[in-house]
């Protein structure tokens, strides 16, 4: 089950556990990223609060938790080239692993077609 | 996230008039892709599609073409054709030896205060039958007005509405001089009246990349003319705002509203080698503007507290208004960063800001509280990257 933010996060369910990334159309309005900073494994996240950090050369942009859980994996690769983020924001570059506390509030975001048009 | 930093200039000078303004070059912006921001009352370019880190490593190995029309361009004529009278009225206002200015020269300067802050920075040249100044555009309103205030009513004051095109980079000499030669022989600093693809245009050899280059005040009619003709020249890329800022940051180049304003004299800014001699103490017209009595004497006793250059040892960039700490924990900030973020041609973040001036010697280590942390910084010598201007 893939599902998108309004804070444009993007996130894959996979059992209990989601992979969160930055969209596509976050990357393209960021530009060229020059620095990225994950939460660290094992850090309790409560939806809303800030993850991580995402920079490109002129701004940082706080990434928010889409929902509360705890982290079990970050990309590494992300961090040592923020780059490889905007290559591939919805694959290679994903940022880290939550395991959700209630996977069912997965329900409530936006499926593609909805962030499409949000997005827009 | 939020977008809407992504959109966002560092400076937070810009106050947004509602409509924006348009440059002469606007319909051209649109063409490229660019995607506009407002700034200053303007729609202006952040960047075009190749996006800011291409456009900023572009201008230092070829050239970059910028529109920066939204500076305000301002011409001084006496009515009594003697621009000496204009030059000592002017020299009123500003630390600068203008009397001494020759014709087709120009020099940087700043208008300060009765508390000798800097209220802008700011370029005058002189021309054959007036004096021709460029202030900031957030500034542009409030200098026009400044200026007019205090010059002689029998100096007359005109906004100049042509558009400014900055060309920057170590081909813009060998670009520019295919479509008007006689700029090859300008040196850093000349102004010179030339034409260009028919249009009459004036231009300085100056630039605010830290890199060679030329600034051209082109009639707005013909402006989107010769802007396309320097866009045809392989070596040129459109740059946008976005890049403008990395690159004058690398270049450790002050941005007025950011790193000087009206808080900052020009001694703390590290400016004080733009005050020139004659206007020093012991100078031929020594003093005579405003806030001289604070200016002349932190000259010689030295500053409380500079401006430096910061890198940050790691790879996370220090941003504008992070406070710096003497140490890594405890205490209380003793200054702050005024300009920051990624320099793409250092390929590491780097900084500026003020800190107390015993903190100011290269290699002093420094701490900025970004997110909540302590982040070490190095004081460093500015430029970051080494100027290209042709001196000789």
């Amino acid at each position: 089950m893939l599902r998108f933010t309004d804070e444009h996060e993007w996130l894959r369910l996979d059992g209990d556990i989601a992979t969160v990334g930055i969209t596509a159309h976050a990357a393209e309005q960021l530009g060229d990223l020059v620095f990225v900073e994950l939460p660290k494994v094992g850090a309790k996240l409560t939806k809303g609060e800030a993850a991580a950090v995402v920079e490109s050369v002129k701004a940082a942009s706080d990434v928010y938790a889409p929902l509360s859980g705890e982290v079990t994996e970050v990309n590494e690769a992300a961090v040592a080239d923020p780059a490889s983020v905007g290559a591939d924001p919805q694959g290679a570059g994903w940022l880290y692993r939550l395991k959700l506390d209630d996977a069912s509030a997965m329900d409530a975001l936006m499926d593609e077609a909805a962030y499409a048009e949000f997005a827009n | 996230m939020s977008l809407q930093a992504a959109g966002a200039l560092s400076p937070a000078a810009p106050v947004f008039a509602d409509p924006l303004a348009q440059t002469p070059l606007h319909a051209l912006h649109l063409r490229l892709g660019a995607k506009m921001v407002p700034f200053a009352g303007y729609a202006m370019p952040l960047h075009y599609p190749g996006g800011l880190l291409k456009e900023h490593l572009h201008t230092r190995a070829a050239a970059g073409l910028f529109d920066v029309s939204h500076m305000g361009q301002i011409a001084l004529t006496p009515r009594s054709g003697d621009l000496a009278e204009a030059a000592r009225a002017l020299e009123a206002l500003i630390p600068i030896d203008v009397l001494g200015l020759s014709e087709g020269r120009q020099r940087y300067g700043f208008l300060t205060d009765a508390a000798g802050g800097i209220l802008d920075d700011l370029m005058v040249a002189r021309l054959p039958d007036r004096l021709h100044v460029v202030v900031n555009a957030a500034n542009k309103a409030a200098g026009f007005a400044h200026l007019r205030a205090h010059l002689p009513d029998e100096i007359d004051m005109a906004l100049v509405p042509d558009a400014l095109i900055a060309l920057q980079g170590p081909k813009a000499a060998e670009v520019l001089a295919r479509l008007a030669p006689e700029t090859e022989a300008m040196r850093f600093m000349d102004v010179r009246a030339v034409a260009m693809i028919g249009a009459s245009c004036l231009v300085s050899r100056s630039g605010y990349t830290g890199e060679d280059g030329f600034e051209i005040a082109v009639p707005a009619e013909r402006a989107e003319a010769v802007a396309e003709a320097l866009l045809a020249e392989a070596e040129v890329l459109p740059v946008g705002l976005g890049a403008r800022d990395s690159l004058r940051l690398e270049a450790g180049l002050p941005l007025h509203g950011a790193d000087i304003d009206p808080g900052t004299n020009p001694v703390e800014a590290s400016l004080a080698w733009a005050i020139s001699p004659a206007r020093r103490r012991g100078g031929a017209r020594e003093g005579g503007f405003p806030g001289a009595d604070t200016i002349l004497p932190a000259m010689e006793g030295g500053p409380s507290r500079r401006r430096v250059g910061l890198r940050p040892e790691g790879r996370a960039p220090v941003r504008a208004e992070a406070p710096l700490f003497a140490a890594e924990a405890g205490g209380e900030p003793v200054g702050r960063v005024t300009s920051g973020g990624f320099g793409p041609s250092v390929g590491a973040p780097v900084a500026m800001g003020f800190l107390p001036a015993a903190l100011t010697a290269p290699g002093t280590r420094v701490f900025a509280e970004v997110r909540g942390q302590r982040l070490p910084l190095v004081v460093s010598p500015l430029p970051f990257v080494p100027a290209g201007f042709k001196r000789g």
